[in-house]
């Protein structure tokens, strides 16, 4: 061993002595991000269908009381959303209504920008919430990489600092890797971040890929492989974060069978994943989380669909998560002057609890400041 | 001693800066100008830019810009388009067959794109068509019908070099934009404000330069902008239009579309909105706020001449010196344009080398979201940094491109699914689609591909490929091709 690599070694396990509990066991707590790309309509997740002015405001839209699911306890959801219904009944589904932040910002872009640096709406942070969450954290220095994107080629919350990598295949990534390559030599700009990515590929190649044959049934098409990717990988124990993104949620025309056939997606894509976790033995150490860059707006437009609106409908999966609903719905007799929704829960409060109760990790310095944790994980 | 020949070979250009507009540029610079306007230059195209002062260069360039493709255009670019209503009421087959005959006529846009990329006299209109392609974002899986999109590009080229007021107001009426951005289903009453909201965002002022009442009374003037169905066309749509009065950028009236767009053209932050852009795509990663402050000004009270833009940009010192600092990435299209130009290659199967073109991050006429590419280092992540090193190295040591055109046409037919239309594509991304003549390009640098490569040749070979010092020192004893190889597959490579 070399007297570099000796040091680093000494050194992480030095650190080891001072990690939590989950974290010095072999493999990490896992955080399932599924990010639903264009800005999942809220109010047709969970629907208000004991509130009459949501029929007012959608004559087209609106989700009768007759085809919504109703399970034991839980608010009414959209039919499409079946598959998810073993989750609820074993409290493994919690349900974070009106999640969002102040004054609200409508473009796609910035929006699910706000959210992944977790930023005021009017400031503008450089690096993503997770890139900051991992930073220094000895837990996660000792596995091969900080996360996977699967499905995307932005790293979204992993974006400026993580040691993230995204992949559609893992086993082609590993091949791929061999044609990158570690060099140490001082750089700048654009140089610098190449050679970083050089290192991310190179470590990241020999670690996430396992070939593992599932029981468990995928959807068919790509959600269904990504979340199969997404498992595969999980099975490696060498990632504490995977991010995956089902797009198409921007329905301004013609929303009803698109956001069904999403939403469906959504659910399978869900169910299957338990049921692969719980195959590996995996289950029992993730969190899932599904977010959207905004809900949509209330009243439908001209065009079968929703314009771009405010705060949306959060769900959380997993054996640790406290089953139920969270936050209030925010009230659609009291809309803001764009005629969207007012928050009622900030979103940062949500990744606050993923930090604090889910990693034991502090969260005021990733967060800027103290937001108090939600109540779903414990 | 690599790096302090490239340290005394940086020092020796800040030196010649001060006499640059009226010395020769010599071959160096003349490859860093040509690469910036348009793609990377043949050792005949620099040769030939080589002699003149960096001004006459530009103007060169700047002369030589064209308002057509050379290419000729897909045979089905006037085909009939079938309306949504007509769409709806096909059967299940009828419209899967529909959807596939769509997807091959994208597939075919795109590679004959890359094609007149490839192949053009003026690289230059090309990447600014590209550059307006990616401002005024359409994509087609949103608007499906390729010959709407093969005519934004028409469009696009056309005033690529021209106006921007005049661009902008085509751009908004076009086809392909109005399917995009949902202005087709905006009516009085009821405006869709996806439209309004991006020409503030995207196109014209940037963020933070207008407030949501700006966007929502905005929308309202746009009402009525539609399209007829079948003939693909604009059409302004009275009944649907809202006249009354709006307050736009604290402007009040009975406007109309045009008249906001104007609204948004008299403002400052529009003008330096666009030279921002415009720098990051030539000059340097971070924008001299000073320098595009006074070339804005020059754009916006000056007629709103995109090539004057365009001029004062490409004659930035920048744009003929090379550092870490104003290196920038290379897109996609510029690494397989400027892969083929230079090394004097073919582009031996177009329609692949546009899917692996989607594999780095850059599918045509399909970006991301309308907020276009964010470019820079946000090209290279792991996933699109390895889709571009497998494509250099089939480029470079793969077999024959023989059955690329024969999985070309396998698209063609219409697949049992979804599924086996993606294993297609993937099949198509690993297809060998570009062909470099090793042999001659070594031999222009005094190497052969089984000779053991002298220090000499690769610091000629790298000096003429990279623009700054190469991460990895020479290996001794390597031959030719191994050389051409590891400066090719190097992060060096990936700069401009």
């Amino acid at each position: 061993m070399d007297r570099r690599g000796f040091f680093r070694n000494a050194s992480v396990l030095l650190a080891a002595a001072t990690l939590p509990a989950w974290a010095r066991a072999e493999a990490p707590r896992l955080l399932v991000l599924i990010e639903l790309r264009g800005g999942n309509d809220g109010l047709n997740t969970v629907v208000p269908v004991d509130d009459g002015l949501y029929f007012d405001l959608r004559p087209r839209l609106a989700l009768k009381p007759d085809v919504v699911l109703r399970w034991h306890g839980a608010p009414a959801v959209h039919p499409s959303l079946a598959a998810l219904e073993a989750l609820w009944q074993a409290g493994e589904m919690a349900i974070l209504a009106g999640v969002g932040y102040p004054a609200p910002n409508l473009s796609h872009f910035r929006s699910i920008e706000i959210w992944d640096t977790a930023s005021d709406s009017h400031q503008y942070l450089q690096s993503g919430w997770l890139s900051r969450a991992v930073q220094g954290q000895a837990a996660f220095a000792r596995l091969s990489a900080d996360g996977v994107v699967i499905g995307a080629a932005d790293l979204g919350p992993l974006a400026g600092g993580a040691r993230a990598v995204a992949v559609n295949d893992p086993a082609r990534f590993a091949r791929q890797s061999r044609l990158a390559s570690i060099e140490n030599v001082p750089a700048r700009g654009a140089m610098a971040h190449l050679l970083r990515v050089e290192g991310d590929i190179v470590r990241a190649g020999a670690a996430i890929r396992r070939d593992v044959t599932f029981k468990t049934e995928f959807p068919r098409g790509p959600v269904g492989i990504a979340v199969q990717h997404a498992a595969g990988i999980a099975a490696t124990g060498s990632v504490p974060v995977l991010r995956l993104t089902l797009p198409g949620f921007d329905t301004h025309q013609n929303q009803s069978p698109v956001h069904a056939t999403l939403l469906r997606l959504f659910a399978e894509g869900v169910a299957a994943l338990r049921s692969a976790l719980i195959e590996l033995g995996v289950w029992d150490r993730t969190l899932v989380l599904s977010y959207s860059e905004f809900g949509r707006r209330p009243r439908e437009n001209q065009s079968g669909g929703t314009d771009h609106g405010t705060a949306g409908t959060l769900f959380a999966f997993g054996p640790a998560v406290r089953g139920g609903i969270h936050g209030e719905s925010p009230p659609l007799r009291s809309l803001d002057a764009d005629g969207n929704l007012r928050h009622t829960t900030d979103f940062r409060r949500v990744y606050a609890t993923v930090l604090e109760q889910w990693w034991h990790l502090p969260s005021d310095l990733v967060l800027q400041r103290r937001y108090e944790p939600l109540n779903f994980i414990g | 001693m690599a790096l302090l020949r490239w340290f005394l070979i940086g020092m020796l250009s800040l030196h010649a800066a001060a006499f640059a507009t009226e010395q020769p540029l010599g071959p160096q610079k003349a490859r860093w100008l040509l690469t910036r306007a348009g793609f990377a230059p043949s050792d005949a195209e620099a040769a030939e830019y080589s002699t003149l002062t960096h001004r006459s260069a530009v103007d060169r360039l700047l002369a030589g810009a064209r308002t057509t493709a050379l290419a000729p255009a897909p045979l089905w670019i006037d085909e009939r388009l079938v309306p949504p209503r007509e769409f709806r009421a096909m059967s299940d087959e009828q419209r899967r067959v529909q959807l596939q005959k769509q997807i091959r006529m994208g597939l075919e846009l795109r590679g004959w794109w890359l094609r007149e990329m490839v192949a053009t006299p003026s690289p230059l209109t090309e990447r600014m068509t590209l550059f307006w392609h990616n401002h005024f974002v359409s994509a087609q899986p949103k608007v499906r019908y390729a010959q709407l999109m093969y005519r934004q590009n028409v469009l696009l080229r056309q005033h690529a070099l021209g106006r921007f007021d005049e661009l902008l107001h085509a751009a908004a009426k076009d086809p392909a934009m109005l399917i995009y951005l949902d202005a087709v289903t905006s009516r009085r009453g009821s405006p869709n404000e996806n439209f309004a909201r991006e020409v503030m965002e995207l196109f014209t002022l940037g963020e933070g330069n207008y407030g949501e009442q700006d966007v929502k009374e905005a929308a309202r003037a746009f009402t009525g902008w539609s399209i007829d169905p079948a003939a693909g066309t604009y059409v302004f749509r009275r009944l649907l239009h809202d006249g009354g009065a709006k307050t736009v950028l604290g402007r009040s009236g009975r406007f109309d579309g045009d008249a906001v767009l104007d609204i948004l053209l008299a403002q400052p932050s529009t003008a330096e909105f666009i030279v921002g852009k415009l720098w990051r795509e030539f000059v340097s990663p971070e924008p001299d706020g000073a320098r595009v402050r006074s070339i804005a000004i020059q754009f916006r009270i000056g007629g709103w001449h995109i090539d004057g833009v365009v001029r004062a940009l490409l004659m930035q010192p920048e744009v003929i010196e090379r550092n870490d600092d104003n290196a920038l990435v290379k897109s996609p299209v510029d690494l397989v344009a400027g892969l083929v130009r230079q090394s004097g290659g073919e582009l031996t199967a177009p329609v692949p080398a546009a899917v692996a073109l989607a594999g780095m991050g850059q599918n045509l006429f399909s970006p991301p979201n309308v907020r276009g590419w964010a470019g820079g280092v946000a090209w290279i992540n792991t996933q699109t940094l390895l889709a571009r090193k497998q494509f250099l190295d089939r480029a470079l040591t793969g077999t024959s491109a023989g059955p690329a055109e024969a999985m070309a046409t396998t698209v063609a037919e219409p697949a049992a699914s979804a599924d086996g239309l993606r294993r297609r594509l993937q099949a198509l991304e690993q297809v060998r689609s570009a062909r470099v003549d090793s042999v001659a390009w070594l031999a222009s640098v005094g190497l052969a591909p089984e000779r053991i490569a002298s220090p000499d040749a690769r610091a000629r070979l790298e000096q003429a490929l990279l623009v700054v010092a190469p991460s990895a020192p020479a290996r001794e004893g390597a031959l030719g091709l191994d050389t051409l190889r590891a400066v090719l597959l190097g992060p060096a490579y990936q700069l401009k």
